[in-house]
């Protein structure tokens, strides 16, 4: 692999992208109607850094990740992966990169998951011996011996999903997109995928810029947040500074041993439902839970409690309403 | 090579789908004998129709079942999946890896095609050879610019299907034009009935069209209406619009990434 760890490997300055979609207005009139997808968007991600890039749906992920590998080019702004212009050198740039689209998959359909690799092999023409030792770790560090001889269509999805994964790695790529690559896998292929992503960044130094709108995904991986809404990059920074910036609440739920008024008196927490022996309460996302779980169960027959964080739309609601620190934060902020 | 790579790919695929195959077959032979009685009664009204004996209208309805099948006249083939890809999106995946799109679905149709030039097509043509007189080559050559023409006729089909496949670009429901087109097909191809038995005037623009590179063609081949110079000729007929085609699919896809990449599909 080329280049130093540090240098910036994906530059994204004043980047938008506009679409214009013709709509019905009336019976017979259509309208065009512009829709800004991604506006003003500004950051760079240096080699081997594993970003975040969080946001709800329709917010600008996809379309950003699109324009990144070069199957969608800007309306204005400038966009460099590896020192090219993704849309100008697609093809030179695709055997520098690997992409993964969580709804999309390049898997040959009805033939056996290992035929497709041996396609991958060819089309990007991997060295022999690259290809075999990557295909090795993929296959050991995905689970994925039992699945080489079964039919793409047979997987399920989370199968496919670690199938595809594979597959966007065989030929080395400097970078990994992946575009919600756990949207509706069960525990445990997110856990697989999870464990992966953090070898693959860890011990190649791949690059990696993961789109999701589950925060427990960046919580256990990515240690920059890149936020997203309505196109527009509303936080680039640590995670815990997001919680903080986003003035989230973290949710305990407690099960006492029988149904009891509302915990009450509790510094920096407050009662918000209950529900017989289960209560919720709401404290700042940015405080510990320790001394709270310790005064409740010094105070209340406690049987049992989680902690709920905060759910992304939720503190990005927040960022909004709030005009907080963070929003539009420079792109290095907080790293 | 990768694209050898894929078309073996092809026909391994269509290698799996057992019972399809079997019933295929089974269809192909039933349609066989309906279409060779017809066309005794036919040819009993009307010896020489088209300049067939009955022998060799007998040989053209058999041809037409074994490759009914590889040069997917009916349905869309493999091409129905890249149809599909186009309509909800997938193909912008497709566009990022580096490969030509043409050229992959052109390798993984003659893949398929050439499984089912064998496993659809060789059991019709023995049943009928076994039930009917048929005006079959005795000389291996002739087989051999038979196989050649039926490629090129696999070629020619694709290259029609892709234009239509990539037709679904700009149109919101493509399946209405594979419907038109596949009927076009089966017409145009001589399936239906043959081309040399229609009026001078239709019969001739018909045989000039390139759904005759499809069945006309190759059966003209194989049943000894065609000989010498006339089977180069046949061949170069194939060819051309193989090329011409395949041109034209080329200019509409470079027209489709564009709109991919700026418009967003
Ligand atoms: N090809 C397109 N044509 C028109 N509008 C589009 C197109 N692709 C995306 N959009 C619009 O751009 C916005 C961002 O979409 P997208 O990037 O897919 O969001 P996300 O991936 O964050 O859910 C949405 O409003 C979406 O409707
Ligand atoms: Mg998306």
């Amino acid at each position: 692999m080329s280049g130093a760890v540090g240098e910036a490997l994906i530059e994204v300055a004043d980047v938008e992208k506009v679409f214009s979609v013709r709509r019905k207005a009336g019976r017979l009139r259509r309208v065009r109607q512009e829709v800004r997808a991604v506006e003003g968007l500004t950051f760079t991600v240096p080699r081997g850094e594993m970003v975040g890039y969080i946001g709800p749906n329709g917010a600008g992920k996809s379309t950003t990740i699109k324009m990144l590998t070069g199957i969608l080019t800007p309306s204005g702004g400038r966009l460099r992966v590896a020192g090219l212009d993704p849309s100008r050198e697609r093809t030179r740039l695709a055997r520098r990169i690997g992409v993964v689209f969580g709804q999309r998959t390049t898997l040959w359909w009805d033939l056996p998951l290992k035929d497709s690799y041996e396609l991958v092999r060819r089309m990007y023409r991997v060295p022999d011996a690259a290809y075999r030792a990557n295909r090795e770790r993929c296959v050991e560090l995905l689970d994925l011996g039992p699945l080489l001889d079964v039919p793409v269509r047979q997987l399920s999805l989370g199968q496919r999903m670690r199938g595809d994964i594979a597959a966007a790695l065989l030929h080395d790529p400097e970078v990994l997109y992946l575009d919600e690559p756990t949207i509706g896998l069960d525990v445990i292929s997110k856990a697989k995928v999870r464990e992966f992503l953090r070898e693959v960044n860890t011990e190649r130094g791949t690059t990696v810029l993961l789109t999701t709108h589950d925060l427990t995904d960046i919580e256990q991986l990515c240690r920059r947040v890149m936020v997203i809404d309505h196109g527009r990059l509303v936080y680039d920074g640590r995670l815990d500074g997001l919680r903080a910036a986003g003035e989230g609440e973290r949710t305990l739920v407690v099960d006492l041993e029988r149904e009891l008024p509302p915990i009450d008196g509790l510094p920096g927490a407050r009662t918000v439902k209950v529900a017989g022996p289960r209560q919720w309460l709401a404290f700042p996302a940015g405080q510990s839970a320790a001394p709270l779980v310790a005064a409740v169960a010094a105070r209340y027959p406690l049987v049992d409690l989680s902690i709920r964080e905060p759910d992304i739309e939720d503190v990005i609601a927040r960022l909004y309403a709030g005009g907080v620190p963070g929003v539009a934060a420079p792109p290095a902020a907080g790293r | 090579m990768l694209y050898t790579a894929v078309a073996a790919g092809g026909f391994r695929r269509y290698a799996t789908y057992r019972v399809a195959t079997a019933a295929g077959v089974f269809t192909n032979t039933v349609f066989g004998f309906i279409v060779a009685y017809s066309y005794i009664a036919l040819w009993n009204e009307r010896p020489h129709l088209g300049g067939y004996d009955q022998a060799q209208a007998l040989t053209f309805a058999w041809t037409g079942q074994a490759l009914l099948a590889a040069t997917a006249m009916m349905a869309g083939g493999g091409i129905a999946e890249l149809q599909e890809r186009i309509r909800n999106g997938d193909i912008a995946v497709d566009l990022h890896r580096p490969a030509d799109l043409q050229s992959w679905w052109l390798a993984a149709d003659l893949g398929r095609a050439g499984f089912q030039l064998i496993g659809r097509g060789v059991v019709p043509m023995a049943v009928g050879a076994c039930f009917f007189d048929l005006a079959l080559p005795g000389e291996a050559w002739t087989w051999g610019l038979f196989l050649l023409s039926a490629g090129l006729a696999v070629v020619v089909s694709f290259a029609l299907r892709y234009l239509v496949a990539v037709a679904s670009f700009w149109l919101l429901d493509g399946s209405g034009l594979a419907v038109i087109s596949g009927l076009a097909a089966m017409f145009f191809s001589g399936m239906v009935l043959p081309l040399r038995i229609f009026p001078d005037g239709f019969g001739q623009v018909a045989q000039l069209l390139p759904w005759a590179a499809l069945l006309q063609v190759p059966a003209d081949v194989l049943l000894g209406a065609r000989t010498g110079g006339a089977v180069v000729r046949g061949l170069v007929f194939q060819a051309g619009w193989a090329v011409v085609l395949l041109a034209l699919g080329r200019l509409m896809q470079s027209a489709a990434t564009r709109k991919v990449v700026v418009h967003g599909g």
